[in-house]
């Protein structure tokens, strides 16, 4: 490109007179700039505030609601979650509460059964030593009519073995008599 | 210049300037303001790109974007963000302006690093229409938005009394030379790395230090990429400056 430039320089002639300095310096080349580069931002202007900018501000303002609902919505599960978290553990200390009182019910029944079944028992063993006792003061009471008895035969047999003459009254009252002694 | 008699003598051609001039794309002739010319190509260029960006790149409206549209949206919060850090939130009604020129810029200046472009941003007369521009119009916003104590721009109250009449004479001049020094800083850039970038090509046709000379291309050119972007950033940033100073003389 430069080397054709140097070539082309005859060629050109006077109108390469100009551009001996600086091409920036070339003032015959203003205007055309100067045109060109106004179309040229007129046209990027009204791409950009026409349809470029409004679309993408669109686009960055619908991103940025569409993250502040998903947070949202993640917020909200959240408080969800921890809801449902309150929710179980509340069911936990309720089910616990609720074994601590099944089981203190069946204990409590357990011991009034318990406390029924040894006053029943209790009951039986009184009546059964009560029954007993009576039982051993008949046996007492028949063993001293027995004692008796025999005392009455014995002294009487011993009256009549001695050759006495014993009447039954008489013997009676002494062995009752000695009985008691 | 000195590099005519230099070419002659030594069998180096160095025509660093000559990727800056201004040709017909058709035949020969002078160059009218309407004449489509390589600046038209490479204005027409960067227009494509920025429609092939905003435009067809956006097309899919995605909530998640695609590549291109995720670039669109990159640059798009990058320059909305930095107008509203900078100017505040009333500056964002000049959003598409701004947008405007910080496009154009960088996509002149990153075709124009392509081999054998043309940079239209290295050219002083298109600089100069942007930065007067700017100027103009951030001038007109001033007024219009503040009325006369717009002026109280280059009236420093909180300024000793004496000192404030002197201060505002630089105050004065310095705002008067901002689009001076915002379009040739613009156009110095990006044309100062071209032509280095050429001086260098020019050395690569002597053998032994042309490995030199290519490894100081290809440097250079690195710095070029850097600078491309930034010389786009500080426009666009200088601008917000400039509007701020519009939209809230006072300080």
């Amino acid at each position: 490109m430069a080397t054709e430039t140097t070539a082309a320089d005859a060629a050109h002639g006077a109108a390469e007179a100009g551009k001996a300095g600086m091409p920036q310096l070339d003032f015959s080349t203003f205007p055309n700039q100067i045109f060109w580069l106004v179309v040229s931002l007129v046209v990027i202007y009204f791409v950009l505030s026409r349809i470029a900018l409004p679309r993408i501000g669109a686009v960055l303002a619908e991103r940025q609601g569409t993250i502040t609902n998903d947070l949202a919505a993640a917020e909200d599960l959240k408080q969800k979650a921890v809801a449902a978290d309150k929710a179980y553990n509340d069911a936990l200390v309720k089910a616990r509460t609720d074994a601590n009182k099944i089981v203190a019910e069946a204990k409590a029944e357990i011991q009034k059964e318990l406390d029924a079944a040894i006053v029943q028992a209790d009951a039986q063993i009184a009546a059964k030593a009560a029954e007993s006792e009576g039982r051993i003061a008949e046996i007492r009471a028949g063993a001293m009519d027995a004692v008796s008895e025999v005392a009455k035969d014995t002294a009487k047999e011993l009256v009549a073995a001695l050759g006495g003459k014993a009447d039954a009254r008489s013997i009676t009252a002494a062995v009752a008599a000695r009985l008691k002694g | 210049m000195a590099e005519e008699a230099h070419s002659e003598g030594t069998g180096l051609v160095f025509h660093p300037l000559d990727q800056f001039i201004v040709k017909p794309l058709f035949g020969e002739g002078p160059i009218q303001w309407y004449t489509p010319t390589n600046v038209t190509l490479w204005m027409a260029l960067a227009v494509l790109c920025v429609v092939a960006l905003f435009v067809i790149g956006t097309r899919g409206r995605a909530i998640v974007p695609t590549r291109v549209q995720s670039v669109a949206e990159v640059m798009y919060g990058f320059i909305y963000k930095m107008i509203e850090d900078v100017t505040g939130h009333d500056g964002v009604k000049y959003f598409p302006y701004i947008m405007t020129l910080f496009v154009f810029i960088l996509f002149a200046n990153y075709l124009g690093l392509l081999p054998m472009s043309f940079t239209p941003t290295s050219h002083i007369a298109v600089t100069a229409v942007l930065g007067f521009g700017v100027f103009i119009i951030v001038t007109l916003i001033g007024f219009v938005k503040n009325g006369p104590s717009f002026l109280g721009l280059f009236w420093m109250s909180d300024a000793p009394l004496i000192l404030r009449p002197v201060i505002a004479i630089i105050e004065v001049i310095s705002y008067f030379v901002r689009p001076v020094s915002h379009s040739i800083r613009l156009a110095g850039n990006i044309m100062a790395g071209h032509a280095v970038i050429k001086v260098f090509a020019g050395f690569a046709a002597i053998a032994a230090i042309s490995p030199i000379s290519i490894l100081a291309i290809v440097a250079i050119y690195g710095l070029e990429v850097l600078v491309a972007f930034i010389q786009a950033y500080v426009f666009t940033i200088l601008t917000c400056v400039y509007l701020k100073d519009a939209l809230h003389p006072h300080h």
